[in-house]
């Protein structure tokens, strides 16, 4: 009886959360963002069911760099503009949690202070809590959450990325990558990873030596890209693009705001260019599609062990594979019991 | 997953000296707490919209200036006007014994100074956390 009770309480919780969220309260928006942090998809399916219906209206930018590139001035920046327009703003802010002690430092709201008492503003640090590619497990259901209350506008600042940190291109609608100058050659510009998620490539800290330089080694790297021509073989492909935008170098100067409106600018072009040309719509029809997966995958592992251990069967296929006959290695037995769990589930 | 406990680190006033409010932060991070810190020159306005939005467990207030008499019970003021009241708040910093009976009375579960082991601080959360 306890844990019914439990349960029914902690659904009226939420419950009373997302209805004061409606209302526009904001510590219940942040409590919704604390519950998806510490409960999982457990918390998150109840609040999803809720809200879902509510959200798809926000228009998601994400930002993303190498640690110290700008990302945090560059994100208030963007977040300024759009704030003097009367615009209502989210922005969640990523940072790496200790993979030693399990803590973490979130220092990105420091840059962020000039907007903090804008009542349109609303800013959420996160730990990525050792989930790898540059965002939270969390930030998924933390978007979602600010888009249902009512943001006109999310930023995505993730943690200081690499090379292969691209989970940001699962969330945002438009993606900044930045690429200050004095940090590689024309290499780097030319090698997989986040420059193949970019829709506008900035080139923050404009006032240092070697700005044009990286500028023109984009440039250069987007002119071969171009003219290649070469079948695309992979059928799961893990970026949705379109070839008739090619991605805009701009240098900025985040700490004095240079060229921020222009930037903002080519944020809007992109934007009207996603909506207008369908890549919106193909870009969400993936990302809800690898979503579902990513969901069932939870659910199922957690079943799964259960399902397995608990059925008196699984005694009998260990016998067989240890056995070692032919068909009976833990590949050939696995299939048997996935083929048997598919005519569970879809006969 | 899991509940990993949220801390703010925040320096009320005008007072510049933060290499304790870093040390803390840096401190608390290698006990597996999670800090935002929000950096030097904050208004009781700006540290209660960051718990308002950040939503910690903790409120961490550093000052070294001698306005903790003023800038604690203001905040401590907004703290109950917004309806806050399941956030745990320390003090530390240069805070004369005799204030420190004051600083409790409006709110300030415990004042830290100089000289404190870090675990101390710790341990004290963790047994007085309001949720």
């Amino acid at each position: 009886m306890e844990p019914l009770k439990k349960s029914s309480e902690a659904e009226f919780e939420l419950q009373n959360l997302i209805e004061r969220m409606r209302k526009g309260d904001r510590r219940a928006v942040a409590r919704l963002i604390t519950k998806v942090e510490n409960g999982g998809p457990e918390v998150s399916k109840k609040i999803l069911k809720e809200i879902y219906p509510e959200t798809g209206k926000s228009f998601i930018i994400g930002i993303t760099g190498a640690p110290g590139s700008g990302k945090s001035t560059l994100t208030n920046q963007v977040a300024s503009e759009y704030l003097k327009k009367g615009l209502k703003v989210g922005i969640i802010a990523v940072d790496p949690t200790s993979p030693f002690s399990g803590g973490a430092l979130l220092g990105d709201r420091i840059r962020m202070k000039s907007n903090f008492t804008n009542k349109n503003l609303f800013i959420r640090s996160m730990a990525n809590r050792g989930k790898l590619g540059g965002l939270a497990m969390a930030t998924k259901e933390a978007i979602h959450i600010l888009d249902a209350y009512g943001s006109d506008l999310i930023i995505v600042e993730t943690v200081g990325v690499g090379q292969s940190e691209i989970d940001i291109f699962k969330s945002a609608h438009t993606t900044l990558v930045i690429m200050p100058p004095g940090m590689g050659d024309e290499i780097q510009a030319i090698k997989a990873g986040i420059t193949e998620i970019t829709d506008i490539f900035v080139v923050n800290k404009m006032d240092r030596d070697g700005a044009d330089k990286r500028v023109n080694e984009l440039e250069t790297m987007l002119d071969i890209g171009e003219n290649i021509v070469v079948d695309q073989i992979n059928h799961n492909v893990r970026i949705v693009k379109s070839k008739k935008w090619r991605p805009p170098v701009i240098k900025t100067n985040a700490l004095s705001g240079e060229n921020v409106p222009e930037l903002i600018k080519l944020i809007e072009s992109h934007r009207e260019f996603s909506k207008t040309s369908g890549l919106k719509k193909k870009r969400l029809a993936y990302r809800y599609k690898h979503y579902v997966v990513d969901i069932i995958k939870y659910f199922q592992n957690k079943d799964i062990e259960h399902l397995i251990f608990s059925n008196p069967k699984i005694n009998d296929f260990v016998d067989q594979i240890l056995s070692y006959k032919t068909g009976s290695d833990p590949y050939s037995i696995s299939e048997i019991i996935l083929e048997l769990f598919s005519k569970r589930y879809f006969s | 997953m899991g509940k990993n406990i949220r801390c703010i680190v925040a320096k009320p006033g005008l007072d510049g000296h933060d290499r304790g409010a870093k040390v803390i932060s840096r401190g608390l991070r290698d006990a597996g707490l999670e800090i935002i810190y929000t950096g030097l020159h904050q208004t009781p306005d700006d540290i209660v919209e960051s718990v308002v939005q950040e939503d910690p467990d903790v409120l961490l207030l550093s000052i070294l200036s001698g306005a903790h008499t003023v800038l604690f019970p203001e905040i401590m003021k907004k703290f109950k006007e917004e309806g806050i009241d399941d956030v745990l708040v320390l003090g530390g910093g240069i805070i004369p014994d005799e204030d420190i009976v004051k600083m409790k009375e409006v709110g300030i579960s415990e004042i830290f100074g100089p000289g404190t082991k870090i675990q101390e601080i710790v341990d004290y959360i963790k047994g007085h956390l309001k949720r």
